[in-house]
């Protein structure tokens, strides 16, 4: 800090208050509100202060759901939530992670153009192509698969490109050192790019799986059997059905165990997070 | 331990950019070589080409008799010491020594006895559990040193070794890898753009510029006798001087003064002198060099006089008690003065 | 690039044929489907497809609704890339000033960045809700009648603020990133040489921010623009009346619900060209990333 201004200081403590709370205010609002029970929300206001029927409404949204919105249990559906970022994150990383070995490490014919096939993939969003990719994946038998589900999510230019960078600043001495030493591709990439890259791998793992996790529309379009519905989709199937009949009680206790999961993980891999988020889009 | 051949090697690179053109030499078992020059040179391409790292494009290399271009570095039974260490950062002191040998399949015991032994040769041993990172930078040195140790391979290659080092140790570990490699009997090749390095550690060396061999000696031979102006202002230090002059009989004129040559030569010439090879005479000596001081350097054991003589840069090595003035008059030791092509700069004679 | 290479011949392949199988399956085949739709139209039975050249292109800028929706995308992602990049320089700033507690306040600004943007949808539908939400009775207070089911300004509010919310968190890590890596001597320069803080704010601190606003810019617009559809499809679907039908919307709208394929897949052309035209611009900026 330049100079002693304790107005600035204070105003900057003010803002930071202010910011908190508003953060922090819808989800306050939502878990009060996932406190109560169906009727404290015909008073005509939202409740702001504790009610008594938590463990009520969350028991029977994880064991039982809600069958008039034909809702399987909410533990369900974070299993498939769970399954579904998992198999992004590990995936993406995975063939990211040697996809760009085989870019950075060998020259072969058609490398360039392999490398600008991954490249224009960062150029299109599921939201863009949603309609012929859901027609791709429905002629292949894959909806209502958990490979449906995950695998078109899986390639990633991002990925590639933030392992390939990794990569690029090992310096050259190593590989050539693990060559001498007698270690192939196969055990150079094992024994010691794997190991040296663990770091960029957690903080991207930290990405994938808030990602994975927070996925909506895809999984929306690709599973019309309740039994590999996802929380975060879930919630919108839910609260289509209470528009008429208001449940908001059950419809937060959802909103909260869906954002649990990867608000823990910011939370708790800060660093983690931090570093993924800043790598990813340099 | 393996005497090592190259056979007119050369490297051009995909761009059609000749790295190194046409270098033959016969390296003896045991021997300690030392490639130096410039960067750019091509003595760290022509290293790596012996490691496998580099693809041989013309001649060839052989190993102990067996010729090695297309085999794998792996299989070359060398060892390399790198400028940056390359060390696994990930792994621990005892681990980067073993690595090489466990890719071998080497028996447990015999590991960790090759292992104990370096670590006791280089003294090591304290820190063999620590990572890369927990180390100083001389003892990351000596850990790339042990991994080379632990393959007791025919041929150690070093790539400028030294160079990341501060100016002590890197004189301390110089000494180091002398007595190391004369303990060890080892053929070593030593890539260096050192040239006090260079002298102090080999028993040849080989002066390259621009990819091809200038010249090749033990390092008084280098010295006293510099093939080429570009050995001669290269190798000893402070440089040699290197002026136009002109030649008749066995004569050099410079301006008014001259300098007596080994050999008979006519016409322009580049004269060669070294700064430790003058001396003082009385001002106004007949012949004498004039040197125009411009400024001085002390180094305790000596002053170096920096000024000009006819124009040319000049530079004199003398006595710490020598006096000082302005202008002074030199004259060079009998049989100092080398005598080069004024156009080729090929060393006369 | 690496100065020397494994010499492996099909290794290479073996390493790079997963990712660009799913990149050709599920990337470059739906893409070049949309491309050949767009010029194609199908009868009202769905039986038979015909040529049609550009007719679909003409027929989307010429339909009102679709330059409304052209017009909502506009107004909207100006609006959320405004509001998330100027609260995030707030709090940046102020984290940025508020040194030793910094950390702590930054953990309770970034998990929002966590919580999907479906979820974010029903938060604020849940807030803003005009029968029971508590914002429209504070409102009621001031004598506003919120209703953002009849009203498109309120619906646009709406749609904004659940939008900006979960990507201040974002921006404000880059701003605080950005802030951290100007040095502190050049503020110490600048304050010797007498300018206070709010001329510093805006002579050093903004300039040199420069680069990381452009870069967050570009996300931002790239987020809204088509990573809300979750927030839009939870809320208001797009409407009162169209009022916050942007495009990514309704290219799903029509493909699915309306099920115009030609006219759909014209629509995802017209987002490719515009995804392809900011990602060029990001990369012009962060040139790095293209070197090859």
């Amino acid at each position: 800090m330049v100079e002693k201004r304790p107005f600035l200081n204070f105003l900057a403590h003010a803002v930071l208050v202010l910011g908190v709370l508003i953060v922090a205010f819808p989800i306050y609002v939502a878990f009060i509100a996932s406190t109560h029970g169906p009727t404290d929300f015909l008073s005509g206001l939202i409740p702001l202060t504790p009610g008594d029927n938590m463990v009520n409404t969350y028991g029977k949204m994880m064991t039982d759901g809600m069958a008039s919105a034909g809702m399987p249990p909410l533990s369900l559906q974070m299993f498939n939530s769970l399954i579904m970022a998992l198999t992004i994150a590990i995936g993406k990383i995975a063939i990211s992670i040697i996809s760009a070995y085989a870019i950075v490490y060998f020259r072969f014919p058609f490398r360039g153009l392999a490398f600008w096939l991954i490249f224009i993939t960062l150029m299109l969003p599921v939201e863009v192509r949603i309609l012929p990719t859901y027609h791709v994946v429905a002629s292949l038998g894959m909806l209502d698969t958990y490979a449906g589900l995950t695998i078109p999510l899986i390639a990633s230019a991002t990925a590639t490109f933030l392992f390939r960078q990794v990569f690029l600043t090992i310096p050259d001495e190593l590989m050539e050192a693990a060559r001498i030493d007698g270690a192939g591709p196969l055990k150079f990439f094992w024994d010691i790019l794997l190991p040296m890259s663990r770091n960029n791998i957690a903080a991207l793992f930290v990405i994938l799986f808030i990602y994975g996790w927070n996925q909506y529309l895809w999984p929306l379009l690709v599973t019309t059997d309740p039994s590999h519905y996802t929380i975060v989709m879930g919630i919108k199937r839910m609260a289509d059905v209470v528009d008429s009949q208001p449940q908001w009680n059950y419809i937060m206790a959802t909103a909260i165990l869906a954002m649990l999961p990867p608000v823990l993980v910011v939370i708790l891999m800060q660093k983690l997070f931090v570093k993924g988020l800043i790598e990813t889009e340099k | 331990m393996a005497a090592i051949t190259l056979k007119s090697v050369g490297k051009t690179y995909a761009g059609g950019v000749n790295a190194v053109r046409g270098i033959d030499l016969d390296i003896a078992d045991g021997e300690f070589l030392v490639l130096v020059g410039p960067s750019g040179c091509g003595k760290s391409t022509l290293l790596r080409m012996v490691a496998g790292l580099e693809t041989i494009t013309d001649g060839e290399i052989a190993i102990g008799g067996r010729v090695v271009n297309e085999v794998e570095p792996a299989e070359r039974d060398i060892a390399m010491v790198f400028q940056n260490y390359a060390l696994y950062p990930h792994m621990s002191v005892r681990q980067n020594l073993a690595y090489g040998l466990k890719n071998r399949k080497m028996a447990k015991e015999e590991i960790s006895r090759r292992v104990d032994e370096a670590a006791r040769i280089l003294e090591i041993g304290a820190f063999l559990d620590r990572k890369p990172k927990a180390l100083s930078g001389g003892q990351r040195q000596r850990v790339a040193m042990g991994r080379a140790i632990v393959r007791e391979p025919s041929c150690f290659l070093f790539d400028e070794p030294l160079s990341n080092l501060d100016a002590k140790l890197r004189v301390q570990m110089r000494g180091e890898i002398k007595q190391l490699q004369a303990r060890l009997g080892t053929t070593s090749i030593y890539v260096t753009h050192d040239q006090l390095e260079a002298m102090t550690l080999a028993h040849r060396l080989v002066v390259l510029n621009g990819g091809k061999v200038e010249q090749v000696g033990t390092p008084l031979e280098v010295y006293r006798r510099p093939a080429s102006t570009f050995v001669a202002s290269f190798i000893g230090s402070p440089a040699m001087n290197l002026m136009p002059a002109r030649a008749e009989g066995a004569v050099a004129h410079v301006g008014a003064a001259r300098v007596q040559l080994e050999i008979p030569a006519e016409g322009a010439m580049t004269l060669g002198l070294r700064p430790e090879d003058l001396r003082a005479v009385v001002p106004g000596t007949e012949g004498a060099l004039h040197l125009k001081t411009a400024y001085v350097e002390e180094l305790g054991a000596q002053r170096l006089v920096h000024g000009t003589v006819e124009g040319t840069p000049f530079g004199c090595a003398m006595p710490s008690d020598a006096a000082l003035a302005d202008e002074l008059y030199l004259a060079a030791e009998p049989g100092a003065a080398h005598a080069f092509d004024a156009q080729d700069g090929r060393r006369l004679g | 690039m690496k100065r020397t290479h494994f010499r492996n011949k099909i290794l290479p392949y073996l390493l790079i044929a997963p990712q660009l199988a799913i990149t050709i399956v599920f990337f470059l085949w739906p893409a070049g489907e949309a491309v050949l739709q767009s010029f194609q139209q199908e009868d009202a039975f769905g039986l038979k497809t015909s040529w049609v050249g550009l007719a679909n292109y003409s027929d989307l800028f010429s339909d009102p609704v679709y330059i409304q929706s052209l017009e909502v995308t506009v107004v909207f992602t100006i609006a959320v890339t405004a509001a998330a990049l100027i609260v995030a320089l707030l709090l940046a700033l102020a984290v940025d000033r508020a040194v030793k507690s910094g950390p702590a306040y930054t953990t309770l600004l970034v998990w929002p960045y966590a919580v999907a943007p479906a979820v974010v949808g029903v938060l604020w539908w849940f807030l803003f809700n005009p029968t029971i939400g508590i914002l429209p009775y504070l409102l009621s207070l001031v004598g506003y009648h919120w209703n953002h089911a009849l009203n498109g300004t309120d619906a646009m509010i709406l749609v904004v603020i659940a939008s900006a919310w979960p990507q201040v968190s974002y921006n404000f890590l880059f701003f605080v990133a950005g802030l951290q890596s100007i040095p502190a001597s050049m503020r110490e320069a600048a304050a010797i040489d007498g300018a206070g803080p709010v001329k510093r704010f805006f002579t050093i601190t903004l300039p040199l921010l420069s680069p990381t606003t452009f870069f967050l810019t570009v996300v931002n617009f790239v987020y809204a623009m088509f990573a809300t559809f979750p927030v839009i499809h939870a809320t208001t679907k797009g409407g009162p009346a169209g009022s916050t039908d942007i495009l990514v919307f309704k290219v799903y709208n029509d493909g699915f619900i309306g099920l115009n394929l030609g006219s759909s897949a014209a629509q995802s052309v017209v987002l490719l060209v515009i995804v392809i035209a900011l990602t060029v611009i990001q990369f012009r900026f962060v040139e790095r990333r293209v070197q090859y």
